[in-house]
């Protein structure tokens, strides 16, 4: 276990040193913020979205219009750029065969890794909520929310109900964090695995739309993004929040141990 | 105490292509082992075996008698070195590397990162950004990261590429000091002045395989000498040369009689000479350089098999 620390404190202390970390959480924060000054400007809210009728009337709407729009691509992306790239670049810079013969073991290297790359997602969407939150304040204040049932929720509720539904969202980005880790792992080059894992989160989209395959469609990773709807109903619907829970357990549990297995089995020839 | 390498039979395929065909090398305790071939004979592949880095399809490899396929990490206790040029993080300064290699270390690595830093004389320039070092700092930094791990065995591939002329020097310098502090070097190399240099034993490959191992007295005289002689008379000089025990080759060429002989036989020949009335003008040894005997060893079409009396052919 202090192995797995020690690497995950470097890790971290790695990341704070790279131009890739602050890219991508230029994006998370800057993307609430051209948002809320998009809104701001035309003095209209996108309609098409839970919540986004409601961004005028309270700034609690945003970060949840947000979570919508994150699902497609921004939080992808923003996981994909760290843990596509957190072994692959390793490999590529030959610095892989510098850590590997030293005195710690590959599987936790793996995991302190694997622990850095949700650290840095889980870094990203806090600040996209602090953001979002901010300028929802600036631009509307902190006032009552109508949920999904229509019902209306208190400030201090609402922003519980936030807080919940962040942590909620939060679970299928280890999932994409633990699938972008497996290709890390395999592709041995960052860039290749950074947009396999974000081609992989579209295809899971597109798979999601597909007529006919209805069936698959609650066991996708991507789809358990909008999980947490089910805090914003009146009363709060517990079924996909589970069925999201379980679903994303399965999807990391399987990434993640082949991940691992890939790591400590494989050849380093390059560097 | 298990020799510091023991590798038996190592094979490694990339497909239909054999990277290492059934080495074994075998390292002693205060060797300076010199790993000599022409590039892509698979001295990294193998070295990369020795880390536990890749593994082998066949065979296997101890570093003082542990398996790193089997014990992992623990296998490296008291190991270090790298393969290739050594490779640094280059947005963090030398110290910050080191500071994470001695983390990855554990033990009391990180209180030897200044007397390292003084060793390969980087201590001025440690807070620098390893990305603004030059080629042969890199490879200063490299052998500094090894020398944090305390090691009794230093595996080093081709250190000096790349370095200037004064980088070479200073390198084999190093090498040395470390070599005379007791420490087992294995030095992989395809420039031979640098093996005759540095080392005492050599193992020499040559497309995978292990055509010689041994000592460099060894792999000299089974190069064995040849000679030129000239004497008061050459025609009966070339009768007792011919029918002398130990001599061979013998033949009469650009006014001398010129043969091969180990030097016991050479010995009783001048004698015989002498017995015969034969005066002795010139009798000149030419002894092979390491560049012959490496030539001759790697280049020939029997170079699978070993020079007699002093090899173990990888088989």
């Amino acid at each position: 276990m202090s192995g797995t620390l020690t690497v995950y404190r470097w890790e971290l202390r790695k990341l704070l040193s790279q131009k890739r970390t602050y890219i991508g959480l230029l994006f998370a924060t800057a993307i609430p913020a051209i948002f809320v000054s998009t809104v701001a400007a035309r003095n209209h809210g996108p309609q098409d979205v839970p919540f986004g009728r409601y961004v005028l009337e309270s700034g609690l709407a945003v970060p949840l219009v947000l979570l919508t729009f994150g699902a497609y691509w921004l939080f992808p992306l923003i996981t994909a750029l760290v843990a596509g790239d957190i072994v692959a670049s390793e490999d590529h810079n030959g610095t892989l065969k510098t850590i590997l013969t030293r005195s710690l073991d590959r599987a936790p290297i793996f995991a302190g890794k694997a622990l850095a790359a949700c650290t840095y997602a889980f870094v990203a969407l806090v600040a996209m909520a602090v953001v979002s939150l901010a300028g929802g304040a600036i631009i509307s204040g902190f006032h009552p929310l109508v949920s999904l049932s229509g019902t209306t929720v208190s400030t201090g509720h609402g922003l519980v109900l936030i807080g919940a539904s962040f942590l909620v969202y939060f679970v299928p980005i280890l999932g994409i964090a633990a699938i972008g880790l497996v290709f890390s792992t395999i592709a041995r080059n960052s860039a290749g695995a950074v947009v396999a894992t974000l081609m992989l989160s579209f295809v899971l989209q597109l798979v999601a739309i597909l007529p006919g395959l209805g069936g698959i469609k609650p066991y996708l990773l991507t789809n358990q993004f909008f999980a947490w709807h089910g805090f914003l109903r009146t009363p709060t619907d517990w079924a996909p929040i589970t069925h999201a829970l379980w679903v994303c357990a399965i999807w990391i549990a399987a990434s993640l141990a082949a991940g691992v297995v890939v790591f400590v089995r494989r050849d380093v020839a390059g560097g | 105490m298990p020799a510091p390498v023991e590798a038996r039979g190592l094979v490694k395929r990339y497909g239909e292509i054999v990277a290492v065909d059934h080495v074994d090398l075998t390292v002693a305790a205060g060797d300076v082992y010199g790993y000599l071939g022409p590039n892509g004979a698979g001295k990294t592949t193998s070295l990369r075996m020795l880390l536990g880095l890749i593994k082998p399809n066949e065979g296997s490899v101890r570093l003082f008698g542990r398996d790193p396929l089997v014990e992992g990490a623990r296998a490296l206790q008291g190991v270090a070195g790298f393969v290739e040029e050594p490779r640094f993080y280059p947005y963090l300064s030398a110290r910050k590397n080191l500071e994470l290699l001695a983390a990855y270390d554990g033990g009391g690595a990180r209180e030897r990162i200044d007397s390292v830093l003084d060793i390969v004389e980087l201590r001025d320039r440690a807070k620098d950004k390893v990305r603004g070092y030059s080629h042969g700092m890199r490879q200063r930094l490299g052998i500094a990261g090894a020398l944090l791990r305390d090691p009794r065995l230093l595996l080093l591939d081709e250190p000096t590429t790349g370095l200037d002329p004064a980088g070479i020097r200073d390198m084999r310098d190093l090498v040395r000091r470390l070599a005379e502090q007791g420490m087992t070097i294995v030095l992989s190399s395809h420039i031979l002045a640098e093996v005759e240099a540095l080392c005492d034993r050599v193992g020499i490959l040559r497309r995978g395989r292990v055509v010689f191992e041994g000592a460099l007295s060894e792999l000299r005289s089974a190069g064995g000498g040849t000679y030129a002689l000239r004497t008061t008379d050459q025609r009966r000089a070339l009768e007792l040369c011919e029918a002398h025990a130990g001599l061979s080759g013998v033949r009469q060429d650009d006014g001398a009689v010129r043969f091969s002989a180990p030097e016991e036989a050479v010995a009783s020949l001048s004698i015989a000479l002498g017995d015969a009335d034969v005066g002795i003008l010139a009798l000149v040894p030419h002894m092979p350089t390491l560049e012959e005997l490496f030539f001759d060893v790697t280049e020939s079409d029997e170079a699978d098999r070993a020079p007699a009396g002093a090899a173990q052919a990888g088989s």
